[in-house]
């Protein structure tokens, strides 16, 4: 792309505002009861994050990878393209974290090593935000809760989630860690600088 | 004359059957000749960046019909879109099948790709349910050096009318300069508004010197320009020449620029496509008067 510097992220926001939240709004209703499935899948991972008994690891991983895959089809691919002909790079993106959880999490697992107390506490609160108010947050912008985002449906409230058990997994090395954080870290940027350009 | 060139004009004539039917009783749009032609088309058009990109929303897609509909009852023909915009390309397809507005319709599209153009632009025409294309250009000046001469080749084999390039928001005007010296194009588009003026200097003069026409883009800034001049009551001058709000203010002073063809502001908005279209009509200011509206616009 050339003179790339004169370019603004609204340049690159190809839908309105109202376009975007009514496609989540029909997709919403179009998978409904779903919600309530991934409100309790999410649950349970905050249980097993808490608890972290033998083999919640690879439980949380592999539930973590499904969610993955249900937003990249679901969300990515189905819905999302009909608007945003780069969101099949989003959904393929989403597939490969699904596949790094199975491959890091589920296969193979490291030894006990716990972050750091401030990290895990960190880690906690982003997946608890992530699973139970990152829907609420329709309140805040005044939009109905058929526009809820909810997580294992959504991208965003899927991916503060996963980088939270991430961060407070007790049996994955750094190394490990930070690659399974990669892919998460990168959809918040995108889904902040779409919500923040939307905004504006 | 070509069959087809030879139907617009005995439609108007015969009185346009089924829902384009009141054309005829409405008063005419200004219209503008292709100069490499002389085929004459409205001073305004339609985009459809943002604005048609509904994806699969029934009711948003009824409602982009609905803006076609009522942008042809007004004597629109002129509607833009590319390969780039989303699913603005099939909403267009769907509201000209259902309008049955296939042959009223002049169909500008782009291409937009560095590797296979003809192939993009076959998908493109399948999208739109039309025949052909009347104007392909190259979107951004992506690998103009390939798909121009794609355009041309086409062009000449009959199975396109018109070939241009485009830019927006000012980028790259030296080698659009170069392209529209060097290349026989028939269009060029570009970003003109009350104030991005640039393309004053160069571009707009040069187009006239060559003979091509001109399309702009971004009349109202992506909207930015009317919410700004909308905090403020129009001014004496409008009602000089026939505007009854700042949309029409800012489409006029583009259309009476002596190079512009045709100006192709996006909307979703039926009541903004009859504002738009109705910009067409009426009296156009003077060069005395362009220098005052941009000049007062430009203190507000």
């Amino acid at each position: 792309m050339s003179e790339w510097w004169t370019y603004r992220l609204s340049d690159f926001l190809m839908f309105s505002p109202r376009t975007y939240w009514r496609l989540i709004e029909h997709y919403n209703q179009a998978i409904w009861p779903a919600h309530a499935v991934a409100l309790v899948v999410g649950l349970v991972l905050l249980w097993l994050a808490a608890d972290w008994r033998a083999n919640g690891g690879r439980w949380i991983a592999g539930l973590l990878a499904l969610a993955w895959l249900c937003v990249a089809w679901a969300f990515h691919w189905e819905r999302y393209t009909s608007i945003n002909w780069a969101a099949q790079y989003l959904a393929m993106a989403f597939a490969v974290q699904a596949f790094l959880l199975i491959v890091l999490g589920v296969l193979r697992r490291d030894a006990h090593v716990p972050p750091a107390g401030m990290v895990q506490g960190m880690g906690w609160l982003m997946a608890g935000v992530g699973i139970v108010l990152y829907p609420l947050a329709v309140l805040i912008g005044d939009r109905p809760w058929a526009q809820a985002e909810v997580f294992a449906v959504m991208p965003e409230p899927t991916a503060l989630a996963t980088l939270g058990l991430v961060l407070a997994s007790n049996d994955l090395s750094p190394v490990r860690r930070w690659v399974l954080a990669i892919i998460p870290v990168l959809s918040l940027l995108v889904g902040a600088a779409t919500l923040w350009t939307l905004s504006t | 004359m070509r069959r087809r060139d030879l139907l617009l004009q005995l439609v108007p004539a015969l009185g346009a059957a089924g829902a384009l039917a009141q054309t005829t009783a409405r008063p005419l749009p200004l219209t503008r000749a292709i100069p490499s032609s002389g085929e004459q088309i409205p001073v305004v058009g339609l985009g459809s960046w943002i604005t048609f990109n509904v994806g699969n929303d029934r009711a948003a897609r009824d409602q982009c019909a609905e803006v076609m509909r009522q942008f042809f009852m007004a004597g629109g023909r002129l509607i833009d879109s590319s390969p780039m915009y989303g699913s603005s390309q099939g909403v267009i397809g769907e509201g000209l099948q259902r309008l049955q507005a296939q042959s009223r319709v002049f169909s500008a599209e782009k291409v937009w790709t560095s590797s296979d153009g003809a192939a993009q632009i076959e998908a493109s025409r399948k999208l739109w349910q039309v025949p052909q294309f009347d104007l392909l250009q190259v979107h951004n000046l992506l690998a103009w050096e390939k798909q121009l001469p794609l355009l041309q080749a086409m062009k000449a084999a009959g199975r396109l009318r018109y070939v241009g390039i485009t830019t927006s928001e000012g980028r790259r005007h030296g080698e659009f300069e170069q392209i529209m010296r060097n290349q026989r194009i028939d269009f060029i588009q570009l970003s003109y508004n009350l104030l991005d003026r640039e393309a004053e200097q160069r571009l707009l003069p040069l187009a006239r010197e060559r003979g091509i026409a001109v399309l702009v883009n971004r009349p109202f800034r992506e909207g930015a320009l009317l919410r700004q001049l909308q905090r403020h009551p129009l001014p004496g001058w409008a009602g000089e020449i026939d505007c009854t709000s700042w949309a029409q203010v800012a489409l006029k002073f583009i259309v009476s620029h002596p190079a512009v063809t045709c100006a192709i502001p996006a909307t979703s908005n039926v009541d903004h496509v009859r504002e738009n279209m109705a910009a067409a009509l009426g009296r156009m200011p003077d060069a005395a008067l362009r220098q005052r509206m941009a000049s007062d616009v430009g203190k507000l």
